[in-house]
């Protein structure tokens, strides 16, 4: 035998997935949102996307080729996400210029401060929203009303969220509110002011399947969100309907369908156990729920995520996988 | 069929590539020369008892097994003792061997070569366990643990159950297969023995379900005999592990640190179990065994009956030739088997398949950063976080790698497998072990 032979340790195989598969298999799962919001809000949810992807991935590759001087990795997938899901939680009519300062906190403060893929603490699109929401206030909160492709100029209105926070700012009951509210239909189709990606609950959660079919990600945390907002909102809601909304609500309206299904489930972000996933998501879910209710923004399902973001480590450190033949203790 | 059984948490299902199940057991052609090594099994080495020179019958003793941990190892030819010497085994050390220059096939008259399955169990308790240590059995599912020792029930411990592995849940892997659909009444009699010799009423005879042909064959056939039953699984890797097989079946968990007759159990493997059956019905040691030769890109991928000492490579050139394309050849299966760096290795007691790789999948792809994705944590076995493990290995932090359970790992790779990143988890978890050993076996001494 003149030929060498490779020598390695087992597994001599190896599963077909790897991270880029995994990231654009995220991308497609966002498709269906992104046609429900070129149809709602027209081309500008077209483009104002991809052209957030295509400042993520180049501001990316600038910060890893010049400042870390390192090999950029942009083909991993990961900055298309980032950038995808930054322009979701937008709203559609978003000045180019402050969609390019967003992009660039969220890959350069959010992701390669840390150095890069897999060693971010915070989901970095939320990093570049919230940085957003809070230095421009007033453009951030300026929905468009849905109005297909009409070329009539965009007419602004208030979410269900806004009416709702306003309206009990005020001291309103619910009831006087009905009228402004988009029926429960509309909302689950997505016809309502909103951010670019979070309004059509229905594409979202075709995008879940999808996810849960390719098994990209599993139901813990998407399901724990959903069912600890729906009880903690549907409690105060039987104690006070007055004042508070259903927890149908609560599930479809905002940010909520995104932030569970796309932002929660961000691999690097979350838990790595199953139970600390559910722990993650019963987090999410209480404090969206609070800050909708009683915090000072119409919507919490950002912060709640940042916030359990800051949780992940302790969740990793004390949540730990139930271990094979674990010899109890005292018993 | 059944309903079909698994183990709850953890597991991978590669693609299975059986290549060689339709294919029945060839008896392979003597070699000219087998190199036989002292240790082919987990323990004490054993002691050469023949000399350069000597002329040796088939199943004869060539080296003795001293002390308990060990066992003896058999003449799988007949010839003349070439030399005693160190040669290249699949560990990739050189190992004392004996080697043997073959001539004829003349085996020691108290063998029984006759096809005839004697059924009928004379032996005592204590004599089956004393042939199956004179026969030089050992587990030949791969990790070759003395079988003699396993029946040895340990003083305060009692056995309920005796589980048969057929899982055979590495890909490409056939020799269980084959030797269930061709040896059904020995693998039955000697399930009959092993249960005699623990003194056991039930055992369960567990095979996957991606064997429905066995598994039909085998319950068809312990429809009449009491207290052994055919229990068909899910296909899941690694189910044949001996701690996920006795969950699957009995849904009990052996303790951390513990043995299978901790909860009751004792399994053994079929080839084992076959092995076992000739060693006591008709007196033969173990001096061949079935080995899957396998790989798409092999000619004819085959299974073969072996003698003990053959090359790699006649098994080989049996199956076709290598292929040209070749770049990595792994004894044993593709999850958990050793590469090797040679092909005129011996086949030896734990050798079940040769499987060949072609060189494109012949590498690792390059490692890329974890993205966290938790996969790891998900499929293994054991409940451990293998991605933790692997950073403690990195950071050299082997006490908190203990505290994390390390030493539970089964090396099952699975970790490894479905990691996204491609990292090498398993390697550096396999560091952490041999630290924390090294710690383990310090404190021991110094407690002395």
């Amino acid at each position: 035998m003149d030929k060498l032979l490779t020598v390695s340790m087992s597994p001599h195989v190896h599963d077909r997935d790897n991270t880029s598969r995994l990231m654009y298999g995220v991308v497609i799962a966002l498709l269906p949102a992104w046609a429900a919001s070129v149809w709602f809000f027209g081309w500008e949810a077209l483009y104002v996307p991809l052209l957030s992807v295509f400042f993520a991935v180049l501001f990316e590759y600038l910060i890893a080729r010049y400042l870390l001087k390192r090999t950029p990795s942009v083909r991993d997938g990961s900055a298309v996400v980032t950038g995808l899901l930054l322009a979701f939680t937008l709203p559609v009519s978003i000045p180019l210029w402050m969609l390019a300062v967003g992009v660039l906190v969220a890959i350069g403060v959010g992701k390669m401060s840390f150095g890069g893929l897999g060693t971010n603490p915070f989901n970095p699109a939320l990093v570049g929203r919230v940085f957003l929401f809070i230095s421009f206030p007033v453009q951030m909160t300026s929905w468009p009303l849905p109005k297909g492709f009409a070329t009539a100029d965009a007419v602004t209105g208030a979410t269900p969220l806004g009416i709702l926070k306003e309206g009990l700012r005020q001291g309103e009951p619910l009831s006087r509110m009905a009228d402004q509210m988009p029926p429960n239909l509309d909302m689950f189709m997505g016809h309502m002011p909103g951010s670019l990606g979070e309004v059509a609950a229905v594409a979202l959660l075709l995008g879940f399947l999808y996810l849960l079919w390719k098994k990209i990600i599993t139901w813990h945390i998407p399901v724990t969100i959903f069912v600890t907002v729906f009880l903690f909102s549907g409690l105060l809601w039987l104690i006070d309907p007055a004042h508070n909304a259903t927890p149908w609500f609560h599930l479809l309206s905002g940010g909520l369908m995104l932030g569970a299904i796309f932002m929660a489930t961000d691999y690097v972000t979350s838990p790595m156990t199953h139970r600390g996933m559910v722990w993650y998501g019963i987090g999410i879910g209480l404090l969206t729920v609070i800050i909708r209710r009683w915090g000072a923004y119409p919507e919490g399902v950002q912060f709640a995520i940042l916030i359990m973001n800051a949780f992940v480590p302790l969740i990793n450190l004390y949540v730990k996988p139930k271990r094979f033949g674990e010899v109890k203790k005292n018993g | 069929m059944q309903k079909r059984k698994t183990f709850p948490k953890g597991g991978v299902h590669p693609p299975e590539h059986k290549l060689s199940a339709d294919r029945p057991i060839e008896v392979l052609s003597l070699p000219s020369r087998v190199v036989v090594p002292v240790v082919q099994h987990l323990g004490a080495p054993a002691e050469p008892v023949v000399q350069r020179g000597d002329e040796v019958k088939v199943g004869q003793l060539l080296a003795r097994g001293n002390g308990f941990v060990t066992a003896h190892v058999h003449s799988p030819v007949s010839g003349k003792v070439f030399r005693i010497d160190k040669r290249f085994d699949a560990s990739g050390y050189k190992r004392t061997s004996v080697i043997i220059d073959v001539e004829g096939d003349d085996w020691l008259p108290e063998i029984d070569r006759s096809e005839e399955v004697v059924r009928e169990i004379t032996a005592t308790r204590e004599e089956i366990i004393d042939r199956i240590r004179e026969a030089g059995i050992v587990g030949m599912g791969g990790a070759t643990f003395p079988t003699h020792v396993k029946l040895n029930v340990p003083r305060g411990k009692k056995a309920e159950i005796l589980i048969i592995n057929g899982v055979e849940c590495e890909p490409y892997l056939t020799a269980d297969h084959r030797l269930m659909l061709e040896r059904p009444a020995e693998l039955i009699v000697g399930t009959r023995i092993l249960m005699k010799a623990l003194g056991v009423e039930h055992a369960v005879i567990g095979i996957e379900s991606n064997k429905p042909d066995a598994i039909d064959l085998l319950t068809q056939m312990v429809s009449e005999e009491k207290g052994i039953t055919v229990q068909p699984l899910k296909v899941k890797y690694p189910q044949g592990g001996e701690k996920q097989l006795i969950k699957a079946i009995t849904g009990r968990e052996v303790p951390s640190g513990g043995l299978p007759v901790d909860v009751g159990a004792v399994v053994h493997n079929v080839g084992t179990t076959v092995a076992a059956y000739e060693a006591v019905q008709k007196n033969k040691p173990l001096i061949e065994r079935v080995v899957t030769v396998t790989g798409v890109s092999l000619q004819r991928p085959s299974n073969f009956l072996v003698r003990i000492g053959t090359p790699v490579s006649a098994l080989i050139e049996a199956a076709g030739g290598l292929p040209d394309d070749t770049g990595k050849v792994v004894l044993g299966g593709p999850m958990m088997g050793k590469a090797v760096s040679k092909l005129d290795i011996p086949v030896t007691k734990g050798t079940s398949g040769v499987l060949i790789i072609p060189d494109e999948e012949a590498h690792r792809r390059p490692v890329q950063p974890c993205i966290r994705c938790a996969r790891c944590v998900s499929v293994c076995p054991m409940g451990l976080e293998p991605y933790l493990l692997m950073d403690l290995g990195v950071r050299q932090m082997f006490e908190r790698a203990r505290d994390e359970r390390v030493m539970d790992c089964i090396e099952c790779g699975s970790c490894s497998y479905i990691c996204p990143a491609d990292r090498p988890l398993l390697d550096y978890i396999r560091l952490d072990k041999l630290r924390v050993s090294e710690m383990i076996r310090q404190a021991k001494q110094a407690v002395k």
